[in-house]
């Protein structure tokens, strides 16, 4: 319908058109725009969230999320921020397969991992997570909910929260067909619902929160706990790792060193504090000090991890 | 596609960085109206203190040290300490702490005797909400004196529960009392006392049975010294899970340190110190 001989830099400002019209079209369609995906290994894409706090401008796109593609079905692993988050991952994956969402796995209750777990009810996958998932979406959950309202507004709506219904207490097995994911609960880390995720076949392992790459740590578990679990973790063979936050192009187990230094120093750093009877409100001030210039988004969470880190280290 | 969405998030206001900490801060106009405003406090006010008049500029007598933001809504540290010295004819009765929107706003009734020496008290409380929190001092003389701060919540994954709820009610019970430093007759010396315990407000719902955690908390703590009174505390789920407070007594001779703390189910948890002729040992647990 276009004319044959139209000059060529009208030609690409049609295209460009296109490409931007067709996203709002789809879009519109869908409600929602595919995220970016990245195929880390064969089969299993991730989408790296920004390291930012969630606000109105990021939907809570803040966190990594994605999906690991078997030969039957899909299982997505973390569902983002929000309602709108997890549609935009489900757009991407539909972008990749038609296979059913067999499995949708939560790392942890952490609200950037979970609030878009409604976006894939109608596919009724089994949602599955750590065996105290469940006890710590209740009593957080609904603070997690009001506190999205407050950051992200009317796009928070629908960021319904849905409990696994099935558990990990120990070790699990998924299979995707022709491909089988090993679960594992971890105690106390992180959260005190860790889980990490790995693909025999690719040796992905899918770490979530229990690494974080590039932005500081949050400490929401225990910190002897989660230097624990990085020892052993670390001695896990693995040729590709995905973090909860930052690049999921990471060498192993290099890039566990980073975070084990900020925790190693945070909790020496406490014991100082503690033994000489400095207060908690004090010790936030300057614990881990050192490590500022070393993370983003340090001030926003660093006295936060001291003051975790301090109530639990009070007690040895 | 891809592009187009990667430009938007590339567009995506980054949030403010660092936030002012430690230094009392003015409040903006819109919290100074949210304190002076609050519906909440005026039925506190009104339940607690009737029509007494109360001093509002009651920073000259408290230093009352709160953060800017909870940074992490489950542990923020307050302190109330004031700034007279006590006399058995003027002192420090009573500090009372208000968190205007927590579930329970009177979150802490604190006494305090002579025999405190200072009438301090550090402790760390939950915060959800964006709110007004209140010191208020209480005189034997019946003045009555307020501090008031605007205290903004956390966002994101912090949350008032606690972390590791199975370890919290597994160590229910577990009590220190202790002096870090060589104890100085006939002045004020600093003590601390923690308890293990989960101290749940009962307010998190089950989403898969619909049924709330029955509320579990500590609801007093009395601290004496030689048999006198020197501290205690009326509180609730407000204060974090394992409750921490730091305060003073002044002991005058050789006596016994002692502390009761007592929770909703009535469970009873004593700790004491034997402070010495000279000195009391330090750091000494009593569990």
């Amino acid at each position: 319908m276009f004319g044959k001989r139209l000059p060529q830099p009208a030609i690409l400002v049609l295209v460009v058109l296109a490409c931007v019209c067709g996203a709002r079209a789809r879009a519109s369609d869908d409600r929602t725009a595919p995220l970016t995906m990245q195929e880390v290994a064969a089969g299993i894409y991730v989408h790296t969230g920004a390291h930012e706090e969630p606000a109105a401008a990021n939907r809570g796109d803040v966190a990594n999320i994605g999906f690991i593609v078997g030969k039957r079905c899909v299982a997505v692993i973390d569902t983002g921020a929000s309602l709108a988050v997890g549609q935009a991952l489900r757009a991407a994956l539909r972008a990749v397969t038609p296979l059913p969402v067999c499995f949708v796995i939560n790392t942890h209750v952490h609200p950037d991992h979970i609030l878009g777990n409604a976006a894939f009810r109608d596919e009724h996958p089994a949602f599955v997570g750590h065996a105290k998932l469940p006890a710590a979406m209740a009593a957080k959950g609904p603070i997690y909910q009001r506190a999205l309202a407050r950051e992200i507004g009317a796009a928070a709506e629908g960021s319904d929260l849905i409990a696994p219904g099935q558990t990990v207490v120990e070790r699990s097995e998924l299979d995707l067909g022709d491909r089988v994911l090993e679960l594992r609960a971890w105690k106390t880390a992180h959260t005190d619902n860790d889980l990490t995720v790995f693909d025999r076949t690719t040796g992905t392992l899918w770490l979530s929160d229990l690494l974080f790459a590039e932005r500081i740590p949050v400490l929401d578990g225990s910190i002897r706990g989660w230097l624990a679990a990085i020892d052993e973790l670390s001695a896990l063979p693995a040729r590709h790792v995905v973090p909860g936050h930052g690049s999921p192009n990471l060498q192993w187990p290099q890039a566990m060193a980073p975070q084990q230094v900020y925790l190693a120093t945070l909790a020496a750093d406490i014991r100082r504090a503690l033994a000489n009877g400095q207060s908690l409100a004090r010790t936030v001030e300057t614990a881990a000090g050192t490590e500022r210039g070393k993370w983003l988004l340090f001030d926003q969470y660093n006295r936060r991890n001291a003051a975790a880190a301090f109530a639990e280290l009070e007690w040895e | 596609m891809n592009a187009v969405l990667k430009v938007c998030l590339a567009c995506a206001v980054l949030m403010s960085g660092a936030q002012a900490q430690g230094e009392p801060r003015k409040a903006s106009p819109a919290e100074t109206a949210a304190i002076e405003t609050s519906e909440i406090w005026a039925k506190v006010r009104t339940q607690l203190f009737g029509q007494r008049k109360i001093d509002p500029n009651a920073d000259s007598l408290i230093e009352f040290d709160v953060p800017v933001r909870a940074e992490d809504a489950a542990i923020v540290p307050v302190a109330m300490r004031t700034r007279i010295i006590a006399t058995p004819e003027r002192f420090v009765s009573k500090l009372y702490l208000i968190i205007d929107k927590n579930p329970s706003p009177i979150s802490a009734i604190f006494s305090f005797t002579p025999e405190s020496g200072r009438a301090d008290i550090e402790t760390r409380v939950r915060v959800e909400e964006y709110t007004p929190i209140r010191a208020i001092a209480e005189l034997n003389t019946g003045e009555l004196y307020m501090a008031a701060r605007f205290i903004k919540a956390s966002g994101g994954c912090s949350a008032p529960a606690g972390k590791d709820a199975e370890a919290a009610l597994a160590n229910v019970g577990k009590i220190r009392l202790r002096v870090d430093r060589e104890v100085r007759f006939n002045e004020p010396n600093l003590v601390q006392l923690m308890v293990s315990h989960p101290n749940t407000s009962g307010l998190a719902m089950d989403q898969l049975t619909r049924l709330y955690a029955p509320a579990y908390y500590v609801r007093s703590v009395a601290v004496s010294y030689g048999g006198k009174p020197v501290f205690s505390a009326d509180v609730d789920f407000s204060i974090s899970e394992n409750p921490h407070f730091r305060f003073y007594f002044m002991p005058r001779a050789a006596g016994e340190l002692k502390a009761e703390v007592i929770d909703t189910r009535d469970k009873s948890f004593v700790a004491s110190l034997a402070v010495g002729e000279r000195s009391a040992s330090a750091a000494t647990d009593a569990r």
